[in-house]
């Protein structure tokens, strides 16, 4: 994965409710992680954080259409070059 | 003997399989009705439901596999489905059909799913459920065009108003009886990488036996051995080269790190890509701008301040429903049992069958009926919101919560339903992935204060806690009872805690949770779930208290000693002749209880209340106290009953808590004369049963559930020392207080 030309790589774990960006790589490898990609998280797709739970963990995310929760640790291991709004 | 025998062949089975929320058992209800049954698989916990389907052709059984998203395990319930697929599971045969059920307005990530069956070679049908809600957000679906590129037959459905079923049935009648394998399924074949190709060619051929020759299946396999790292598959498991398969599946991993390509996306990946290239010609989307309803609701739902009190207010709901709404009920329940063994008291004669009818099976199996509808009631509510789609907000708002003592927010049914009965609670955990988090939450779900404990809270707070108004608004009775449930919850959640951190050490569960979009709950579906579980917990809750109330029976009335009962005769007999009317009347009462009472005191419970007197008595508690402990360990309830013997007050029906009240207050100790009961000793008996394993059905449950004796004689373990110490601190800790 050529990673230079990117713009502003960030974790999906710091990512703010309501932005959005493209998955460049996963940092670690877990059960989670592979669970993840199964759903459809794959290198290219577009992830976008809806909300955060009542106490700010986990995060809601939406891939490829539907809504998944996950924890903000597991979201960590996640680089996405965001995906700037005007 | 002259019954004609019909030789019947083997009836055909079909297999329901799709992701979690796709509505599978929306279609499996619609398919079998009220025919269906339940089970565990053979040597495994988890849950098998098969129905029949009639059809014209005969009936065939219809598996309702478990949801999974994908076949690379990563739960026992999907290495069920992987291993039922492959034809690995013990005692189930692979099916003759698989009825794929896919979620048209997410298409996508199900046909991840469906790419993987089509490998194994089996025949297939396309379920395309959920249609209309596919056409509601702008979707438009070329089914005939997605039928020519897979070869399977796809049926456009929706299982909730029955759209497609008919279709469904035809087509599963159809396929049976020609079982055509889908005719070009490669169009959703994963495009590898070169290096990963070969490097799953050569891994495949090592295990191309196994597949008896279909290599697609194989080759299939081969990629998820590379892709994942849970153990769970069944070539690894229960294979006698299982070890080596994974050291070659390490080894490729390496060498295609080395080559700079990442094996764990290599599956995902590529599968995507090949489904990306089918949904590009069958699939036509027009977004919708507009907010969806189910996102509308998520804001209010999942709020940072709004969520947290409607999960209140429905909690609040939830138990406002168990314990005033379901009273009504519970009487009617009651006075039936009462009516039942009042029938069997007036056909049988006096003597030792009545009593063990009456006495100990009417008694037993009744004390635990009684709680049924608040069983009804609670597992109404958890169905009407899992239905709903709010089961998964409330595990995601309090995810957090749950994870400060090791848990997850998956966690939270299972210890909800625990407050009705932990024995449907423990079942629940089953949709716990992590098997330490499963196991932890197993551990702590007797802990909840569960219904059964009602009559002895009720019992010890009506005698001794006097009604003083607290803070103007409560009063001290109600204050004690919710002391109770607080007591209950904060010692689970310590417990879980505990553990996670000893005992069941690891990382953090992992917390992947679909939210999937709300629906209106269906009140046929939710009345079957309710149903289904009210029966399964009335039969097994009724199997073991039934056996348990026969040997409490046999203890409490044995062995007799004949002098006894002559003294008592003789006393009868001089009453007899000395005495008459009232007076007779009153006396000869007086000697039955007076006879029941040292029969008890002779009887093997009496003994092992003698014997445990000296460990109880730092607790506040006599042997009289100790004898309903022991009865009581099988099932909480029976300990009103067995101190309405001990302090041989009459057993005849509606007064008897009313008297035994009045005989419990006015108990005092034969040495020291000071009263045996007091407030002090009365909140250290409820703690005692907040924090006890007083429950021979759980214990029989989670036996079941992890498979061994291990966990749950452990469980009785330290649940009886977390009683005793809890106990402990609080009587001895109230006497230097300066109470009594």
């Amino acid at each position: 994965m050529p990673s230079d030309h990117v713009q502003n790589p960030v974790s999906l774990g710091q990512l703010p409710e309501g932005s959005s960006g493209v998955v460049l790589e996963f940092t670690c490898h877990n059960a989670i992680l592979h669970r993840l990609r199964e759903l459809g998280m794959t290198r290219g797709t577009q992830v976008a954080v809806k909300r955060l739970a009542p106490f700010g963990d986990p995060m809601e995310i939406t891939v490829r259409g539907f809504n998944v929760s996950i924890r903000r640790a597991d979201a960590s291991c996640i680089v996405l070059e965001k995906i700037e709004t005007r | 003997m002259s019954t004609a025998r019909k030789s019947h062949s083997k009836r055909k089975e079909v297999a329901l399989l799709g992701n979690p929320n796709c509505g599978k058992t929306t279609v499996f209800n619609g398919l079998t009705g009220m025919r269906h049954t339940t089970g565990n698989y053979p040597g495994v916990t988890v849950e098998r439901r098969t129905g029949t389907l009639v059809l014209d052709e005969g009936p065939v059984t219809i598996l309702d596999l478990p949801g999974t998203y994908s076949l690379s395990p990563h739960s026992i319930d999907e290495e069920i489905v992987h291993n039922v697929l492959l034809g690995m599971q013990q005692g189930t045969p692979a099916p003759d059909l698989v009825v794929l059920i896919l979620d048209a307005s997410n298409l996508e990530r199900n046909l991840y799913l469906a790419s993987q069956v089509l490998e194994i070679g089996l025949p297939v049908i396309f379920f395309l459920n959920m249609w209309n809600l596919a056409l509601d957000e702008g979707m438009q679906i070329d089914l005939e065009k997605l039928q020519e590129l897979t070869g399977v037959h796809c049926i456009a459905g929706n299982a909730r108003t029955g759209m497609g079923l008919p279709d469904l049935r035809k087509a599963i009648g159809k396929h049976l009886k020609d079982t055509p394998l889908p005719k070009k399924p490669g169009v959703l074949s994963p495009k590898l990488d070169k290096r990963v190709e070969d490097e799953v060619h050569a891994l495949c051929e090592k295990i191309q036996a196994t597949f008896a020759q279909r290599h697609k299946a194989a080759c299939g396999e081969a990629l998820r051995l590379i892709s994942d790292t849970w153990r769970g598959s069944p070539l690894l498991k229960n294979n006698s080269n299982g070890d080596e398969l994974w050291k070659a599946a390490e080894q490729v991993r390496a060498r295609l790190k080395s080559a700079g390509v990442d094996w764990a996306a290599a599956e995902a990946e590529s599968r995507y890509q090949s489904i990306a290239a089918l949904i590009s010609r069958i699939l036509t989307y027009r977004p919708d701008a507009s907010l969806s309803l189910s996102d509308r609701l998520d804001s209010v739902f999942t709020h940072k301040f709004w969520g947290l009190v409607i999960f209140m207010l429905l909690m609040g709901l939830v138990f406002q429903s168990i314990f005033s709404w379901a009273e009504p009920l519970m009487g009617v329940v009651e006075s039936f049992v009462q009516a039942i063994a009042a029938f069997i008291t007036g056909l049988l004669p006096e003597g030792v069958l009545r009593s063990l009818i009456v006495d100990g099976i009417i008694a037993g199996v009744g004390n635990v009926a009684v709680f049924l509808p608040q069983i009804f009631l609670l597992f109404f509510f958890i169905a009407l919101f899992e239905d709903f789609g709010y089961m998964a907000r409330a595990a995601f708002v309090l995810d957090r919560v749950m994870k400060k003592v090791g848990l997850n927010g998956k966690a939270f049914l299972p210890l909800l339903s625990s407050f009705a009965c932990a024995i449907p609670g423990v079942m629940a955990t089953r949709t716990i992935q992590d098997p330490k988090d499963r196991l932890a939450t197993i551990l702590v779900a007797p802990l909840m204060s569960c219904s059964a404990r009602l009559p002895v809270y009720a019992l010890m707070i009506g005698a001794f806690i006097p009604a003083v108004p607290v803070l103007g608004i409560f009063d001290l009775k109600g204050v004690t009872l919710l002391s109770m449930y607080f007591l209950s919850i904060i010692a689970g959640l310590g417990m879980a805690a505990l553990f996670r951190n000893t005992l069941l050490k690891g990382p953090h569960s992992p917390f992947v949770l679909e939210l999937p979009p709300y629906r209106i709950p269906q009140l046929r579906s939710v009345l079957l779930i309710v149903w289904d579980r009210s029966k399964e917990f009335l039969f097994r809750a009724g199997t073991i208290i039934f056996a348990i109330s026969i040997v409490l029976w046999f203890l409490a009335n044995y062995p007799k000693s004949e002098s006894q009962v002559q003294h008592f005769e003789q006393a009868r007999l001089q009453a007899t002749q000395t005495l008459s009317g009232e007076d007779l009347t009153r006396t000869l009462l007086q000697i039955d209880h007076k006879q029941a009472s040292e029969e008890l005191t002779y009887s093997f419970a009496g003994r092992l209340g003698k014997l445990i007197e000296p460990v109880i008595q730092p607790l506040g508690f006599d042997w009289k106290i100790g004898v309903g402990l022991i009865a009581s360990f099988a099932a909480r309830e029976v300990l009103v009953s067995t101190l309405a013997i001990v302090y041989n007050v009459g057993n005849d029906g509606s007064e008897t808590s009313v008297d035994l009240i009045h005989k419990l207050r006015n108990q005092v100790s034969p040495e020291t004369g000071a009263p045996v009961y007091t407030p002090l000793v009365a909140i250290s008996l409820m703690v005692f049963f907040v924090l006890a394993c007083q429950c021979m059905s759980t214990v029989a449950i989670v036996r079941k559930e992890t498979n061994s004796w291990r966990w749950p004689l452990f469980m009785i373990a330290y649940m009886t020392l977390l009683a005793w110490l809890g106990s402990f601190v609080v009587f001895q800790g109230g006497r230097l207080l300066g109470f009594s």
